[in-house]
């Protein structure tokens, strides 16, 4: 049963995800970056849905369970969504914003079905399994991703302040998350580590978001050489 | 399968957290500190990251910025994390140590112009205070 902390940490996360939206109405890019808008108001949606589905049902219930692992999965398909919008903002000039995003989405569906033919292969827990699976193998090709995506920013010497922060947090999220389903899969009795994790990164992502939109406009810059934990 | 995506994972969280935090302090490191913090903590244009403790010593007691308080915790972990690898694979690497020990100078550089802008901020509070 959550207590006083746990239910904090829900109401502040969804606060915050609520705020990404708010913060980007009133600095103006909601449009810009209405992906990652979409993903934070669906992630405001679903924590409303969790918190019923918990009410009605409780923690321990597989309701709670199926919900909380299916708007997981969901929701990491936002975050993909998400991930396209910056694709496709970073390569605008070069014109390739199209061929990115059918490959993505190619990507996605190649993932899906690379989970459901691994957990097949095993039919005992088959359900919850496939959702732990997917949800692991969407985060890691989540964070390869990113990682491409930092990569050609760092190539295209992309100097955006915005674009470099909102990417970064990004990859910090879906490293914790990519890191911390792995751990769960390997070592399901690791609970205290693996259900603590995702919070923390939950309200990352919202407050590095937050302070993108309210801290620097779009043309704010900086080198990224400068970035790189490898010197270049 | 689990243990090689726990293991790129975990490097790709320390690569992303090292740019993040770079972000941070990039974004500050432009900028010239006033006079008056130059001479209350002793930095003039570059610092020491023997310093940062004692810069966030004086940015406690500095009545806070919801701004900029993030970017503080954040460089906090970073500053803490650099500290545990220059001490550790530092000790194995002269080339790693040097480099954590420039990233821990801009650190305590990072929490100096923090500190310049809460005293400006605060300044400013007081001013507008005493005219109404």
């Amino acid at each position: 049963m959550p207590g006083p902390f746990e239910y904090t940490i829900w109401l502040v996360g969804a606060l915050l995800e609520a705020s990404v939206v708010v913060c980007s109405l009133l600095r103006g890019p909601f449009r810009r970056y209405f992906t990652l808008n979409l993903y934070m108001s669906t992630s405001v949606l679903v924590s409303a849905g969790r918190y019923l589905v918990f009410t009605r049902h409780g923690l321990a219930s597989s309701e709670y369970t199926y919900f909380y692992y299916y708007s997981d999965a969901i929701l990491t398909i936002c975050l993909y969504f998400a991930l396209m919008g910056l694709y496709a903002i970073v390569f605008e000039e070069l014109g390739a914003a199209m061929r990115l995003r059918v490959f993505m989405m190619l990507l996605l569906i190649g993932t899906t079905l690379f989970s459901y033919a691994v957990v097949h292969q095993s039919e005992s827990r088959m359900v919850t399994h496939y959702i732990v699976e997917i949800s692991q193998n969407l985060y890691f090709v989540g964070l390869i991703l990113t990682y491409v995506l930092w990569g050609a920013l760092l190539k295209l010497r992309e100097s955006r302040v915005r674009v470099i922060q909102i990417v970064l947090s990004l990859g910090v999220y879906f490293s914790i998350n990519a890191a911390n389903y792995a751990l769960h899969n390997a070592y399901p009795s690791l609970r205290f580590v693996w259900a603590f994790l995702p919070p923390a990164a939950g309200m990352f992502l919202p407050i590095a978001w937050i302070y993108a939109f309210m801290k620097f406009d779009d043309e704010a810059r900086l080198a990224p050489a400068r970035l790189a934990a490898v010197p270049r | 399968m689990a243990a090689l995506i726990f293991i790129f994972s975990f490097a790709a969280l320390m690569q992303f957290f090292v740019s993040y935090s770079r972000s941070l302090i990039a974004a500050s490191a432009r900028r010239a500190l006033s006079a008056d913090v130059q001479d209350v903590i002793g930095i003039k244009r570059s610092a020491s990251g023997d310093d940062f403790e004692r810069v966030m010593q004086f940015l406690h007691l500095c009545p806070d910025r919801r701004e900029d308080r993030n970017g503080i915790k954040a460089i906090g972990a970073y500053f803490r994390l650099l500290g545990a690898v220059g001490a550790t694979i530092g000790k194995l690497l002269p080339s790693l140590r040097v480099w954590t020990e420039s990233e821990r100078s801009q650190c305590a550089y990072f929490a100096a112009v923090a500190l310049d802008r809460r005293i400006a901020h605060n300044r400013d509070m007081f001013a507008e205070q005493m005219s109404a």
